[in-house]
């Protein structure tokens, strides 16, 4: 954390996007977490991201549960609507507001510990359901609020920074995610800001459950040698099995791709995403294949990284209840109430 | 992932290394002092930052020992200074306008104690050297006082019968007071220099036979340059040549004016040639000047103040002829012209074809330049001359052809301004410390330099580094009304110590550097989120052209230098350009590692004491 604020002052030559704003209006307050923290390195791609997708602030619903990466939404995109809800609980409370209105982004924001231990139940319910949303776990295996210890997701074997070896199995997000329907699901690490803008942005334009499971050293407690989570492990062990580019909608692509090397993916909102394959053999389109070789790289000991499983036609919640598309404070008197005979009518269908 | 692989490292990307920049040097003096652009661009390598942080925490004192030391007359410059330092100023680059560094000059020596007693002594034993000093200008005062407290004998010449040289002659008391000269000439003058004031010195070889190991000739370019036009000849009497003109006036000798008053000149002498007239009866002056209006030389803050005062600036006008009548000054008559540039871009000024314009006027100043002249140095001295008449002089060591005399100030290359006299002045003092020492002039004392780090706790540095929004504040006047009626009254009041303290903490602290260890970096792009001017990028390395064009933020001006460290572990290198960096020190208080920090550079360059103990 800092004591003085970022002052106001920018580059003179900063870049705009098409509503005029630059990267620093997509800013929030200053943040508390420790210095090097991986968490402010995807606040700052989520930043990055929403500027470069032209996003209005005010389009987009940031919530998030309990811990350091809970605290993250306050950092970035100031001028967007926010809510911190219980330990665990974020899925539910996001779940509620996105069926109160469809028309935001919505992004939720939560940790290994609020995902995969408290809040473990509502993380796999939420995707079962097929929630419209960006859910971003900065995962680093550690429980730093509470002086770290091994979190849900700490590798067996890895070691603390007190010296504690885990013996306990890890949580894998990503497989869990591609198991139970999410429809975009992705691993990034929060040193590779390359790889993560591009996933960010592809999960913000993906029309469906989007898991980015997001390796973010902490630099306090789980930084060291014998870490798997530390900068130096990550990036020795980090095996993409593609790389994408997200290709906004009016954006003609006119350069050929090798057959074979590059796949195109055209999302429901006219973008294109292009991904470069690293690993020949990987097929994102396949749950079955994605699993299978997420179990293989993890028994070589390595982390599979990149977008790992995509259905480009997904559905969503509101397709599967048939709600209305107006949001809920749009409606007037007579829509939501609309009396005992409708009342009657709907009862009679159950009959 | 099932277990702890034991797998290695991968090499870094990239079978053979590009070809890129190498690491910057940071040891080199010359690095850091050119991020403090303010200092790099003081002649006397003034340092800046330093005394305007010691003005914001109200040690004027201090502040202004800190001026005194680099550039002698802080009082006098703090009014009347080029100030090359406020266009380099990184806060200009930064939002609209530089930090009123000269002001704040101002306020140091206004505000002091009495620091007579910081002041060095007259040497206690005579070192049994002696040195004339021609001219009793800032260039041989700065001498005088560089060498003076070592045991040096100082004799100081001058025609006139007080120091100061054209700070006292041409510079009107409305801008300078002579309370403020007198002070600062007084400093020096206590340091007991033999002084023959009043003494016109006709020839460089009867004062080389008077057996002095040195001459340092600082006479300054006293001969104002005159205007060969039809007229000029008949209407003498109301014709004056501006420096000689503000030099009677200086001394009392002339009182009054005309009411219709043409100033021709574009410079400093002819705004202040100007002001005075309006001062002295002009009721009605004004400015021509032969460029136009942005080509003029004077600086644009005299410009404002004289237009201030009601005095309005022709441009594109030549003075072809002085009407008269029966031999008195009736008014000068002017072509109009335009400019028209070469391929080459240089700039020629050709008759426009409109009718020739006759403004009538009762006196014309003439400011339309001053020239070097020195019949009192016989051609066979040993000091040679070149085509135009002027001595050959080393820009470093300020040597003349012959090895014992020196030039500074005007006298060294033409006109130039105070600070670049007393700039001169060190460099010809050290010299002439050297040669008296048996050195050789040519190698040059290394400046006293210090890199210290301010981190005082994890987030807490020993300067104010929270950055202010304020935009520049305006020096108040005092009113025109009282101004305009008395030629002694200073216009400028000067900040009170309020509006200094404001004024101060717009200054980015450029001599707060950033300092990079690439073996603490971790390469978490902490600094790179946190940087509010996204100064700081992470990546392959390239030639400069290249690199430049792959920040974060591009790096556009190319006066300004990108730090490099050498290659990290990923491969990457950090790059860090300079250009609008704000010394905000967010990068070292988000860095995990501690791989930045922030380090106060101070440079003092070397003086005549560096090499004579």
């Amino acid at each position: 954390m800092t004591y003085i604020t970022k002052p106001k002052l920018h580059h003179p030559g900063l870049a705009t996007n098409k509503l005029g704003f630059t990267h620093r209006d997509y800013e929030g307050r200053i943040s508390t977490l420790c210095a090097g923290c991986g968490h402010d390195s995807i606040s700052a791609a989520v930043i990055q991201a929403c500027f470069e997708l032209d996003i209005e602030p005010h389009r987009v619903a940031k919530l998030s549960g309990i811990g350091c990466s809970s605290k993250t939404p306050d950092y970035f995109l100031g001028q967007s609507h926010g809510f911190n809800a219980v330990h665990g609980r974020m899925p539910s409370v996001l779940t509620g507001a996105n069926l109160a209105n469809r028309e935001l982004i919505y992004l939720g924001v939560s940790g290994d510990g609020d995902s995969a231990s408290i809040g473990f139940g509502q993380f796999v319910h939420c995707l079962r359901r097929g929630v419209n949303m960006v859910y971003i776990c900065e995962n680093n295996g550690v429980y730093g609020l509470t002086k770290g210890q091994f979190s849900a997701t700490a590798d067996k074997g890895s070691k603390a920074k007190s010296g504690a070896i885990n013996a306990d199995s890890p949580i894998d997000l990503v497989s869990l995610a591609i198991m139970l329907g999410a429809t975009f699901v992705a691993r990034g690490f929060s040193g590779d800001r390359k790889q993560l803008v591009p996933l960010i942005k592809a999960a913000i334009t993906h029309q469906g459950s989007a898991v980015l499971d997001i390796i973010s050293p902490c630099v306090t407690f789980n930084n060291h040698a014998g870490s798997t989570k530390s900068f130096d492990f990550v990036r020795a062990h980090n095996e993409a099995v593609n790389r994408l580019d997200y290709v906004p909608a009016e954006k003609e692509i006119t350069v050929d791709y090798k057959e074979g090397s590059t796949e195109i993916v055209r999302q429901h909102d006219g973008s294109v995403l292009k991904l470069a394959k690293l690993r020949s053999d990987y097929d994102p389109s396949s749950r079955v294949a994605a699993l299978a070789h997420l179990q293989d790289r993890q028994e070589a000991g390595e982390i599979a990284t990149g977008l790992l499983f995509l259905d480009p036609k997904p559905e969503d919640l509101h397709g599967h209840l048939n709600t209305i598309d107006a949001p809920l404070n749009r409606l007037g008197q007579d829509e939501l109430c609309p009396g005992a005979d409708a009342l009657e009518a709907v009862n009679a269908e159950y009959r | 992932m099932s277990s702890v692989s034991a797998k290695g490292r991968k090499p870094s990307p990239g079978p053979a290394r590009r070809v890129g920049m190498a690491p910057t040097d940071t040891a080199n003096p010359n690095y850091f002092h050119k991020v403090v652009d303010c200092q790099w661009a003081c002649p006397a390598h003034t340092p800046v930052p330093e005394y305007i942080r010691l003005i914001a925490a109200g040690r004027y004192s201090d502040a202004y020992m800190i001026n005194w030391q680099s550039n002698v007359f802080p009082g006098v410059l703090g009014r009347t200074c080029d100030r090359p330092c406020e266009p380099a100023c990184r806060r200009g680059r930064v939002e609209k306008e530089p930090v009123a560094i000269c002001r704040l000059k101002r306020v140091a020596a206004d505000s002091k104690d009495d620091i007579s007693d910081r002041l060095p002594k007259p040497a206690m034993v005579k070192n049994g050297k002696r040195v004339a000093l021609i001219g009793a200008g800032p260039a041989s005062l700065t001498v005088a006082r560089d060498l003076l407290p070592f045991g040096y004998s100082c004799v100081i010449y001058d025609c006139d019968p007080f120091a100061g040289g054209m700070m006292r002659t041409q510079i009107p008391k409305f801008r300078l007071p002579e309370r403020v000269l007198d002070e600062e000439c007084g400093y020096i003058l206590g340091l007991e220099p033999e002084t023959r004031f009043g003494h016109k010195v006709e020839s460089l070889k009867a004062i080389l036979a008077e057996g002095y190991d040195a001459v340092f000739v600082g006479c300054g370019a006293p001969r104002g340059r005159d205007l060969d036009i039809p007229g000029r000849k008949e209407a003498a009497e109301h014709i004056h040549i501006g420096i000689d003109w503000l030099a009677s006036v200086s001394f009392g000798h002339t009182t009054s004016i005309g009411k219709r008053v043409i100033v021709l000149g574009g410079g400093n002498t002819a705004m202040d040639c100007c002001r005075t007239s309006r001062r002295l009866g002009g009721e009605r002056v004004d400015v021509v000047v032969r460029s136009g209006f942005a080509e003029m030389k004077a600086s644009p803050w005299e410009k404002d103040d004289a237009m201030g005062e009601g005095i309005p600036i022709h441009n594109f006008l030549v003075p072809k002829e002085i009407t008269h009548v029966e031999g008195r000054l009736t008014g000068v008559i002017f072509e109009k012209v335009k400019a028209e540039y070469d391929d080459k871009g240089r700039r020629k000024l050709v008759p426009s074809g409109d009718p020739p314009v006759h403004m009538p006027c009762d006196d014309v100043l003439v400011a339309v330049g001053q020239e070097n002249a020195f019949p009192w140095i016989e051609r066979d001295s040993g000091v040679e001359f070149d085509e135009r008449n002027m001595p050959k002089v080393d820009p470093v060591t300020m040597q003349s052809t012959h090895p014992k005399v020196f030039f500074g100030g005007d006298a060294a290359f033409g006109p130039k301004n105070i600070i670049w006299a007393v700039a001169h002045g060190h460099e010809a003092a050290l010299s002439i410390d050297l040669l008296c020492h048996g050195g050789d002039v040519a190698v040059r004392p290394s400046p006293l330099v210090n890199v210290l780090s301010q981190k005082m706790g994890i987030h807490e540095w020993s300067y104010d580094n929270d950055v202010s929004l304020d935009l520049r504040f305006k020096v108040p006047h005092a009113p025109k009304e009282l101004t305009l009626k008395d030629v002694n009254m200073e216009v400028e009041l000067g900040f009170n110590r309020e509006l200094a303290f404001k004024e101060a903490q717009r200054c980015l602290n450029c001599d707060i550097e950033t300092v990079f260890e690439k073996n603490l970096c971790i390469e978490c792009d902490a600094c790179v989120d946190i940087c509010p001017m996204d100064c700081i990028t992470f990546t392959p390395n390239a030639p400069e052209p290249v690199l430049r064009t792959m920040l974060t933020a591009p790096a556009t001006n190319p006066a300004q230098d990108l730090y490099v460290s050498a290659d990290l572990k990923t491969g990457n290198i950090m790059v860090k350009d300079e250009d609008v960096c704000l010394h905000c020190g967010l990068c070292a208080e988000r860095c995990p590692t501690g791989a930045w920090d922030m380090q106060k550079f101070y440079l003092e360059t070397a003086k005549a004491h560096a090499c004579s103990r």
